[in-house]
């Protein structure tokens, strides 16, 4: 086993050839911008912007779980803070993070393109995303909203005296965002390949952005169609889902949970595209089995549309339904579980090094497994009546969203970082910070699983004194994970600047993002590229090396 | 495909039919069906759509791909839909297996 895999630095001055980031300089140049790797560049800065002030939230709710009483903010406070937590970091931070960022800015590169199929859709696509984010701001501060990210009706719509509408319009408008971003994505792996490069020939993490991106195509409108309802029933009374005007709330669950669920695959499905890249990369071998890890994407994005229900099983909604969903809850543990076995055998024997990218990838299959095995929990019909609307609920989603989604974009954007900047970042404190990453995680969820399990129900700024040291340690992990996101916010920015410059390929990486010169330059590829090798064909590199 | 060009014959032809079908909805509307009502109702609302996307939205000349993609609207559309009354209609079942 190789313990490190050292970044080939360029020596001596850098060459100033012109690259998308120096092709042109001033503020106009980067609004006006319709290169997808600017826009990429745009999304990044707004959603680390996002990712803080969701942070912020948690923060805050964490603090108030450090006692027993809720001494630190009012019940309402504390509804609001947990509210906007979840509508800031599922909206404006998880749904866009991999596919506007990593998605928008090698997409292209890796299947040989000079641009997405539509540049200007792509720029759209950020200003729209801005125009909800404006009014997600508004929201927060004219008083912020109380509902829970959920907006369940008929509180949303009847009795919650806060900020719904501005929310919930936010929702609605980032959702276009969206949408267009995705069609971008779809017809542009269907129309822009290079010469050669067959389906089968695609990297893993273009399978998995074109998966989510049918998610996001065909779940989101569902979310504009069922925030525009909440809409018109509290604006206008017209009776949808409150019962006392003839209409249903369990049907606002339905229409929810219908974007919603795959709203978690839209996060997650991402993340395991980078982890195919990366585990490929730092175990110098052809991925095991591609088909089944390309086809397993598709898999969780089709089942992953079948499972709602399992939001609901304590909701009113019928036992025979609820038999239903649990069943095809299971199902889609099947593809999940391709995943991880097939990254586990693409390890085996392998030429493993520890650097960054990887420590995070390692961290993703144990976090997400853990997330995924106690979603099978949660499927079960009636272990689910003990758990849900408990802590251990919070736990389980937080081991996929955090765990798996979060950890795979941190991984990406460590892996691409020489990519996007054209420099390297400095390895040891990035180490760290993986390192500090997984510890402060799981100090904070785990103790969650253990408190919901013993019935600390979610959504309480009070509890009972026995759950005190349970919660003293999540939120002491807190920090150590808040230092964690804090680190390399500091040193990828120091490295804009200091970091030493990146050759074209410094991870000896399959893929053609790797054939251009680091960063790129405007238009991707001086000559289209004709592919004639199947992707991550290590061993013939490392045979060429040899 | 898109080069496809429709006679304006055709497109006053399928205007005419949306007018007639709308004013079949409000005549339906006066006509107590019982639970026929809402069944009427989606049905003319649905035949609509149809003409709306295959000659205003040009879908009848598209390409395959086109027809996949919508195809896989309406296939999302029955899931919801189907889905959603798997709850909706077995609702009762419950209350009557406990007499």
């Amino acid at each position: 086993m190789q313990t490190s895999h050292a970044m080939a630095e360029v020596p001596g001055p850098a060459p100033q050839a012109l690259d998308y980031l120096n092709a042109d300089y001033g503020i106009r140049s980067w609004l006006f911008t319709i290169d997808h790797k600017r826009i990429a560049i745009l999304y990044l800065l707004m959603i680390t912007i996002m990712f803080v002030v969701g942070g912020v939230f948690a923060a805050a709710v964490r603090l108030e779980l450090l006692t027993p009483q809720g001494d630190a903010f009012e019940a309402d406070t504390y509804n609001k803070l947990f509210t906007m937590h979840g509508i800031v970091m599922i909206f404006f931070f998880l749904i866009p993070s991999i596919p506007a960022v990593l998605g928008n800015f090698c997409l292209p590169l890796m299947i040989g393109a000079r641009d997405l199929a539509f540049p200007r859709i792509n720029l759209l696509s950020w200003y729209v995303y801005m125009v909800g984010a404006v009014f997600g701001t508004f929201a927060i501060v004219a008083g912020g909203v109380d509902t829970g990210w959920t907006f369940y009706t008929p509180y949303s719509t009847t009795a919650s005296q806060t900020n719904v509408i501005p929310a919930v319009l936010a929702g609605f408008i980032v959702g276009f965002s969206t949408i267009l971003t995705g069609l971008n994505f779809i017809v542009t792996v269907h129309k822009m390949r290079a010469p050669g490069m067959t389906w089968f020939r695609m990297p893993l993490f273009v399978w998995a952005i074109y998966a989510t991106s049918l998610i996001q195509m065909l779940a989101t409108p569902v979310l504009a169609i069922t925030l525009l309802l909440l809409v018109l029933e509290r604006g206008l009374h017209i009776g949808i889902f409150d019962p006392a005007l003839g209409g249903d709330p369990v049907l606002f669950q339905h229409m929810f949970w219908f974007y919603s669920h795959p709203a978690v695959y839209i996060m997650i499905l991402p993340s395991m595209g980078v982890v195919s890249e990366i585990v490929t990369c730092f175990s110098r071998k052809q991925i095991f089995g591609y088909t089944f890890v390309a086809f397993s994407s598709l898999g969780i994005a089709v089942i992953g549309f079948l499972v709602w229900g399992h939001h609901l099983f304590v909701s009113g909604q019928s036992a025979y339904a609820g038999m239903l969903f649990s069943l095809l809850s299971f199902l889609v543990a099947i593809p999940s579980a391709i995943k991880v076995f097939n990254w586990t055998a693409t390890l085996y024997k392998g030429k493993i090094s520890w650097d960054t990218p990887m420590l995070y990838v390692f961290g993703f299959i144990g976090l997400f497994t853990i997330g995924g095995l106690t979603g099978l929990f949660l499927a079960a019909l009636g272990l689910d009546v003990h758990l849900t609307d408990t802590y251990f609920v919070v736990a389980h989603f937080h081991y996929i969203m955090v765990g798996g989604a979060i950890m795979g974009y941190l991984g990406g954007l460590h892996y691409w970082w020489p990519k996007i900047t054209g420099r390297l970042y400095p390895e040891f404190w990035a180490k760290i910070a993986a390192v500090n990453i997984f510890i402060g995680f799981n100090l904070t969820f785990f103790p969650q699983f253990l408190l919901g399990y013993l019935g600390m129900p979610r959504r309480y700024h009070a509890y009972p004194e026995e759950f005190q040291v349970l919660n003293v340690l999540s939120t002491g992990g807190a920090p150590v994970l808040g230092v964690g996101y804090l680190l390399p916010m500091v040193y990828l920015i120091w490295s804009m600047r200091y970091g030493p410059r990146a050759s074209a390929n410094p991870w000896r990486a399959t893929g053609l993002e790797w054939t251009t010169p680091s960063p790129p330059t405007t238009h991707n590829f001086e000559e289209v590229p004709v592919v004639t090798q199947d992707a991550y064909d290590y061993p013939a590199m490392e045979k060429k090396v040899a | 495909m898109s080069g496809h060009i429709v006679s304006r014959k055709v497109y006053f032809a399928i205007f005419l039919s949306l007018m007639v079908l709308t004013a079949a909805t409000v005549a339906a509307a006066f006509v107590n069906l019982g639970a026929l009502n809402v069944l009427v109702a989606l049905t003319i609302a649905v035949a609509k759509a149809t003409l709306v996307a295959l000659y205003f939205m040009n879908l009848r000349y598209s390409e395959r791909l086109t027809w996949v993609m919508v195809a896989a609207g309406v296939t999302w559309l029955g899931l919801l839909i189907g889905l959603t009354l798997s709850d909706i209609l077995t609702r009762s079942w419950i209350a009557g297996a406990l007499g």
